[in-house]
């Protein structure tokens, strides 16, 4: 906009205007409108990073669990070859749906975090920049990709550490890294709608609970579909978790995987879980 | 706009004067003729079946200090909700420098620096990085980012705190740092929703200096919702009191106070020679039964847990 500042600030009478003050009565220009959502998304993602950078107790105690996982569940059942992984060391076979399983945590945690802003007044605020309520979403959905896809550099550490032979291929860890950060898209989009919906702390914290291992042992991560029921087969169809799995493993360990449908799948739930959200956000605003 | 519903109180008669900024202290602030800085007209907002704002007339004037004020439950931060794009209000109710949120919520955004009820720092940030982060979401273009957000830090005396997390300050610095968040994008109205709740006296007053202070350095407008009487008196250019969704009376505080002085001595009341007080007046146009109405479970409940935050 062209409005001039209200009023030439007083710069000499003023205790404040010592340290200057004239960048204060300058409204910024707003941004072009098709460059607005990569910089809220930026902005968004800036801000987790910072976090992370001031306090990683969360990376290392979110880290334990899978390692245990790995630890213990894939050595031992390497071990007795229970499960039929097409000649793949079943630690190998496992690794990627555990890495999937611990973003897909942090990315559920991160989406029920948005009631404790609402209640601290925080998404008050950014509510009232010029952030559409989209782009306020598809930011928190990215900044939720972003946390996740370095705690999965932490499992990834973990599994190598452990002997799964993993690649290195650049270009495969590129695919990796969108695989992860669309699937946490995803699943904190889909607990956001839930707190759009049941907008308490408590019945969302319950729900959060209830869903995550179901969307775990109902999908791919630690069996084929091959041995699943045939119910089982259908939920795992149904899961985003499952094709995010499926990438990872054929990415990371090359074996055959369906890459196309599995991006396809992961990118159109993701941009159904933002739309969800961002309809249901204005219920957190009132 | 300042033409109240028949029901005001004759306390309220000073404020009938739309002519003129005889209020503001910085008249250079003002532009005249321009629109002014917020305009309700019949604002109703209900949350169920209860009015919680309840035909609410009020116009803030560009550059001063208004105070919106009234007890716990009384509708002020609903009102300010609706003037903030934060609820959805129907075209024609509310205006901001003239513009509609009902039209253009973005453009009203672009004017506005809001500071909620709660403190809504990032606890988890530096106080820079909670300032960096809307000098981000208004659009401060990089080259500048960095000196815009020295200024605002400056302006509210957080320079040397910078560089520390948010959660180790005390309450009148958060409250301070959301005022630099709020300046960092050059507002043109600065709405404030209890900056001083749960606040020592001395983190009060400080707070208060700084808002004076940044008001007097840009010219911009301030909106201010408070049920301390005491601090509307001391910093207010004009005040309203509002008392069940509602503006009850309109005027500069002294012009209140006077008022409520001029009738009582008209009705020979008690001499005992004690000036009105801003809260007398209160009590005057609220009329009995301001005890048992002032603010539900809910309300003094939310206020609490403000002041436990704060405190
Ligand atoms: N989100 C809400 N849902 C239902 N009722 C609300 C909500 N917010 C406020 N109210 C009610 O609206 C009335 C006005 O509240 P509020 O605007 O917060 O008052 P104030 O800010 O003056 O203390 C109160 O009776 C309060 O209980
Ligand atoms: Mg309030």
């Amino acid at each position: 906009m062209s409005e001039a500042p209200v009023a030439p600030p007083s710069v000499s009478a003023d205790p404040a205007a010592a340290d200057g003050i004239g960048l204060l009565v300058r409204p910024p220009r707003p941004r072009a409108g098709w460059r607005l959502l990569p910089a809220r998304v930026g902005a968004m993602c800036v801000v987790e990073l910072q976090k992370l950078r001031h306090d990683r107790t969360e990376l290392y105690t979110r880290a334990v669990q899978p390692a245990l996982w790995l630890l213990i569940f894939g050595q031992t059942f390497t071990r007795i070859r229970a499960i039929p992984t097409g000649g793949t060391p079943y630690i190998d076979f496992m690794a990627p749906g555990i890495i999937a399983q611990s973003a897909m945590f942090i990315a559920i945690f991160y989406g029920i975090q948005i009631i404790w802003e609402r209640d601290a007044g925080v998404l008050n605020k950014l509510l009232v920049t010029p952030t559409p309520r989209s782009a306020l979403v598809t930011g928190k959905a990215f900044a939720a990709g972003v946390k996740s896809l370095i705690q999965a550099v932490v499992v990834v550490v973990i599994a190598a550490l452990l002997g799964v032979a993993l690649t290195w291929n650049p270009l495969r860890l590129l695919g990796v890294a969108a695989a992860v950060i669309l699937g946490s898209a995803f699943f904190s989009c889909l607990s956001m709608t839930i707190a759009g919906i049941v907008l308490s702390r408590d019945r969302l914290m319950g729900i959060g609970q209830a869903i995550t291992m179901p969307l775990f042992f109902g999908s791919n991560a630690l069996y084929p579909v091959a041995v699943m029921p045939g119910w089982l087969q259908a939920v795992s169809k149904a899961n985003p978790l499952s094709y995010q799995v499926d990438a990872l493993r054929g990415l990371l360990l090359g074996t055959p995987a369906h890459l196309g449908a599995d991006f396809a799948v992961l990118v159109l739930a993701a941009a159904a879980g933002i739309t969800a959200a961002s309809a249901l956000l204005g219920r957190l605003a009132r | 706009m300042t033409g109240d519903p028949a029901d005001t109180t004759t306390a309220t008669e000073a404020a009938h004067d739309s002519t003129g900024p005889t209020a503001a202290r910085d008249g250079s602030a003002a532009q005249p003729g321009g629109p002014d800085a917020v305009a309700c007209a019949g604002l109703v907002y209900a949350f169920g079946g209860t009015n919680a704002v309840d035909g609410l007339d009020l116009t803030v004037r560009p550059g001063e200090v208004f105070g919106l004020l009234g007890p716990n439950g009384a509708g002020k931060t609903t009102a300010i909700r609706c003037v903030t794009t934060l609820l959805p209000v129907p075209a024609g109710m509310v205006r901001v420098f003239g513009r509609d949120p009902a039209d253009d919520r973005m453009a009203v955004r672009r004017l506005l620096g809001y500071v909620p009820q709660q403190l809504s720092a990032d606890a988890a940030l530096t106080g820079r990085e909670n300032v960096t982060l809307f000098a981000r979401v208004f659009d401060v273009p990089r080259r500048e980012r960095a000196a815009r957000v020295a200024q605002a830090l400056a302006a509210v005396d957080l320079t040397e705190a910078a560089d520390r997390l948010a959660k180790t300050y005390s309450g009148g610095m958060v409250r301070r740092l959301e005022l630099a968040q709020a300046l960092v994008s050059a507002p043109r109205l600065l709405i404030l929703d209890e900056p001083t709740i749960g606040l020592d006296p001395i983190a009060r007053t400080g707070v208060w200096e700084h808002i004076n202070a940044v008001r007097t350095a840009t010219g911009m407008t301030v909106l201010v919702t408070t049920h301390y009487m005491d601090e509307a008196d001391q910093y207010c250019d004009r005040v309203g009191l509002m008392h069940r969704g509602r503006v009850r009376a309109l005027g500069t505080p002294a012009e209140l106070r006077h008022g409520l002085g001029e009738r009582r001595r008209a009705e020979g009341g008690p001499a005992d020679g004690a000036p009105p007080t801003l809260e007398d007046v209160f009590r005057d146009v609220a009329g009995s039964g301001l005890d048992d109405s002032s603010g539900d479970f809910r309300d003094v409940r939310s206020t609490r847990r403000t002041a436990q935050r704060v405190g």
